[in-house]
């Protein structure tokens, strides 16, 4: 599925990428050079980080101080949990969802993943491809994640020498294919120093001898999510506007269906059916507030009026007449496990799939991946940062799509109705 | 609307549907949310987005404003009026009521009262039982709001504890809360200062007169630009310039609007939207960092005044 980057669509769109590698892979140093030298840092930041860096007794401005975030991470000196920074280049806006790279926060890359559409994947060019480069490609695989960049980073300290940067791309693509990642997703390699700036948004002239794109550059021609959506029309009920206490005699039968289109496209007219109950109409009228819109497509919020009158309320999910899609009391997914306490076969849990709710069971865990080697391994139980394969019986029945069908209609949290906490991350196989 | 089903969304289309959508949840999981309307920027946009989330239909939430009795009249006046012409239940919940009852003491009587609004939002809460308070922060604002979620959860004490925030995967948003316990909902979490300037300009949203450029006396205190001889709704003047402090009168606007004792203005000449937006693309200051005097105590004030209930 490698796909042409089609640079013409993107005037103005949104692209959320996230960023795998550890303090030493220089992932902070990326992000603050990206922020730099798009001139998104204003001068009293850097006049603080620049402090900041001296009282540290460096010489340079430690542009990673710019990722630096909270007062307790900085007493730890570690980043614990994803945080997200904002750039834009006049052409485009970029959401950046920065995780920790280590292995005993696999939720936080998960969590980090499970917006992105690009991930960047950073390898230190003295070490080549790591343990922790297939735990951060795998996961970005099992998130869905369709583009990965794959920046080998620190060419400065090998003096740029293209033999070394060659051997850690023909290593990964071997890996890459071992794992299925090859051909499935559109893999790209670039050779930077972002501690020098070299091919992030600036070429420089260190290395000649490569030809392809910038960073910023494969980030700019990048399809969003949005664009690459060719699901079919799903739109799960976040809300039912009944205005009929209005002054407005007019309102008095307007029933209003509103949500967020997860996928595909809808249009007046349109035969739809509204599920778990199977009624059906046709769509009268689609709008925003006061607009009035023709059609409307994937990741736009709604109000959905239909022709009939028909009983919905939050959590029912309006699909087109015909699509392929039932409710299903039992699912299998891949579960990481987000809790420090652990999963319990025996207990009752909340499952969010959409806006619905069911409570529901563990039926069978069926192993578990070892984030490493990707080994299947046999277990009872799930500790947190684990993912497994693992089936649920469910009380109320939920209209599911495959995960790498549809990321939103394929994806779950799990609840813990006790603490209300959300303890798992779900991705229905 | 859109004849090219891969053509994707503009980015402000985009934060926009998130935005509502982000509304639609409070909405359908929480069972009394209230969103907080200061009369600023940031909440007038939020209004906007509410009225293209829930209109031909009321909001399902009524408007609050904590008020610390040291806003610009303006502001008020803004507030009041935008309040009537939406129609909406505005609430006003006051820092003097606080102090008189007490619950807020102050260290001095110049003090600012950003950080005592915390406790009267609290007593808010309890008064009216809010499980969601819904609010204007933005991530992009300050360091410690990075990691902050778009549902953020406090405690009984209205504390949030960095260390103790639900995951947040994909658009599912988790806002459950246990009787006491409430949410935070922020619908524009991913907006910068510039997405809110566009949006504005989108939109054609009014805005009270101070974000404009305008003459105004002003005393430089501590490195920074204070408005002075600011004449509150009760008759009072507050931000008297102290002996041997020079009083110039110049040209400003506000980046930010909050407590007149703590909110500077910045030097500027852009007395429409479209200009504002031209500045904002070209400064080379933060939004917090020359017009915010109570951010600049120390590198981690915003967040210790998070940890207390601040919003």
């Amino acid at each position: 599925m490698t796909t042409q980057h089609n640079n013409s669509n993107h005037n103005d769109s949104l692209l959320r990428f996230m960023t795998c590698g550890s303090v030493d892979d220089g992932k902070s140093t990326l992000i603050g050079r990206l922020l730099f030298d798009t001139k998104t840092i204003l001068a009293d930041t850097l006049t603080q980080i620049s402090n900041t860096s001296k009282k540290r007794g460096m010489e340079a401005v430690d542009l990673s101080l710019l990722t630096d975030g909270l007062q307790a991470e900085r007493e730890q000196g570690i980043t614990i949990d994803v945080a997200y920074r904002y750039f834009s280049t006049g052409t485009r806006k970029y959401i950046i969802a920065d995780a920790p790279g280590h292995e005993q926060y696999t939720r936080n890359m998960v969590t980090a993943a499970s917006t992105a559409n690009l991930a960047i994947i950073l390898i230190d060019a003295r070490r080549g491809v790591l343990t922790q480069t297939r735990r951060h490609s795998y996961l970005a695989h099992l998130v869905g994640i369709q583009h990965i960049v794959v920046a080998v980073n620190k060419m400065d300290l090998v003096n740029y020498d293209q033999a070394i940067y060659d051997k850690i791309c023909a290593d990964y693509q071997t890996f890459a294919t071992e794992i299925g990642l090859a051909g499935a997703r559109d893999i790209r390699f670039i050779p930077m120093s972002a501690l020098n700036g070299d091919m992030l948004v600036d070429r420089l002239d260190n290395m000649p001898w490569y030809s392809g794109e910038t960073l910023l550059e494969m980030l700019e021609a990048a399809p969003a999510a949005d664009e690459e959506q060719n699901a079919e029309f799903r739109f799960p009920v976040q809300f039912v506007c009944r205005p009929h206490a209005s002054a407005d005699a007019d309102l008095h039968d307007f029933r209003g269906f509103m949500g967020r289109i997860e996928s595909g496209d809808i249009a007046i007219g349109d035969a739809v059916t509204v599920l778990p109950n199977g009624f059906q109409s046709k769509v009268k009228a689609i709008r925003v507030g006061d607009t009035q819109l023709q059609s409307a497509q994937t990741e736009q919020s709604v109000t959905i009026l239909l022709e009939d009158e028909i009983d919905t309320s939050r959590g029912d999910m309006i699909v087109k007449t015909g699509s392929a899609i039932q409710p299903v009391k039992q699912i299998e997914a891949f579960v990481c496990w987000l809790s420090e306490t652990p999963m319990s076969t025996a207990r009752t849990y909340v499952i969010r799939h959409t806006t619905r709710e069911s409570k529901a069971k563990v039926a069978a865990i069926s192993y578990k991946v070892d984030v490493n080697t990707l080994e299947q391994q046999a277990t009872t139980e799930l500790k947190m940062n684990d993912i497994a394969r693992i089936s649920f019986k469910l009380a109320q029945p939920l209209m599911v799509d495959s995960y790498t069908q549809n990321r939103a209609i394929g994806a779950f949290i799990v609840i813990d109705e006790s603490t209300n906490n959300t303890v798992g991350a779900g991705m229905i196989v | 609307m859109l004849t090219n089903k891969h053509q994707p969304l503009s980015h402000l289309d985009w934060l926009e549907a998130e935005a509502i959508h982000i509304l639609r949840e409070v909405a359908g999981q929480c069972s009394n949310p209230v969103l907080l309307f200061s009369g600023g920027k940031d909440s007038l946009c939020i209004l906007r987005l509410a009225e293209k989330a829930f209109r031909p239909g009321r909001f399902p939430f009524p408007l609050m404003h904590i008020d610390t009795g040291h806003n610009y009249q303006e502001v008020i006046d803004f507030r009041d009026q935008r309040a009537a012409e939406l129609g909406e239940r505005l609430i006003v919940r006051s820092v003097e009521d606080s102090m008189k009852r007490g619950t807020v003491v102050l260290k001095t009587p110049d003090e600012p009262r950003n950080k005592h609004q915390s406790v009267t939002l609290l007593e808010a809460i309890e008064e009216f039982g809010f499980d969601c308070c819904i609010g204007g922060a933005r991530r992009d604002e300050e360091k410690a709001r990075a990691k902050e979620r778009i549902m953020s959860f406090r405690d009984e004490f209205g504390q949030w504890d960095p260390k103790n925030q639900r995951p947040e995967l994909w658009n599912l948003y988790n806002a459950r809360s246990h009787k006491g316990e409430n949410i935070r909902a922020f619908p524009i979490s991913n907006w910068t200062e510039m997405d809110v300037w566009q949006y504005i300009e989108r939109e054609n949203l009014g805005l009270p007169s101070i974000y404009f450029a305008h003459n105004r006396d002003i005393i430089i205190r501590s490195g920074a630009m204070m408005p002075a001889n600011i004449k509150l709704a009760d008759g009072d003047v507050i931000n008297l310039p102290k002996a041997g402090e020079e009083v110039i009168n110049m040209q400003v606007r506000f980046r930010t609007v909050g407590d007149i004792t703590c909110t500077a203005p910045v030097i500027s000449d852009a007395d429409t939207v479209s200009k504002i937006v031209l500045e904002t693309a070209t400064t080379t200051i933060t939004e917090r960092g020359a017009t915010r005097l109570d951010d600049q105590t120390s590198d981690a004030s915003m967040e210790q005044r998070k940890k207390e209930g601040y919003f």
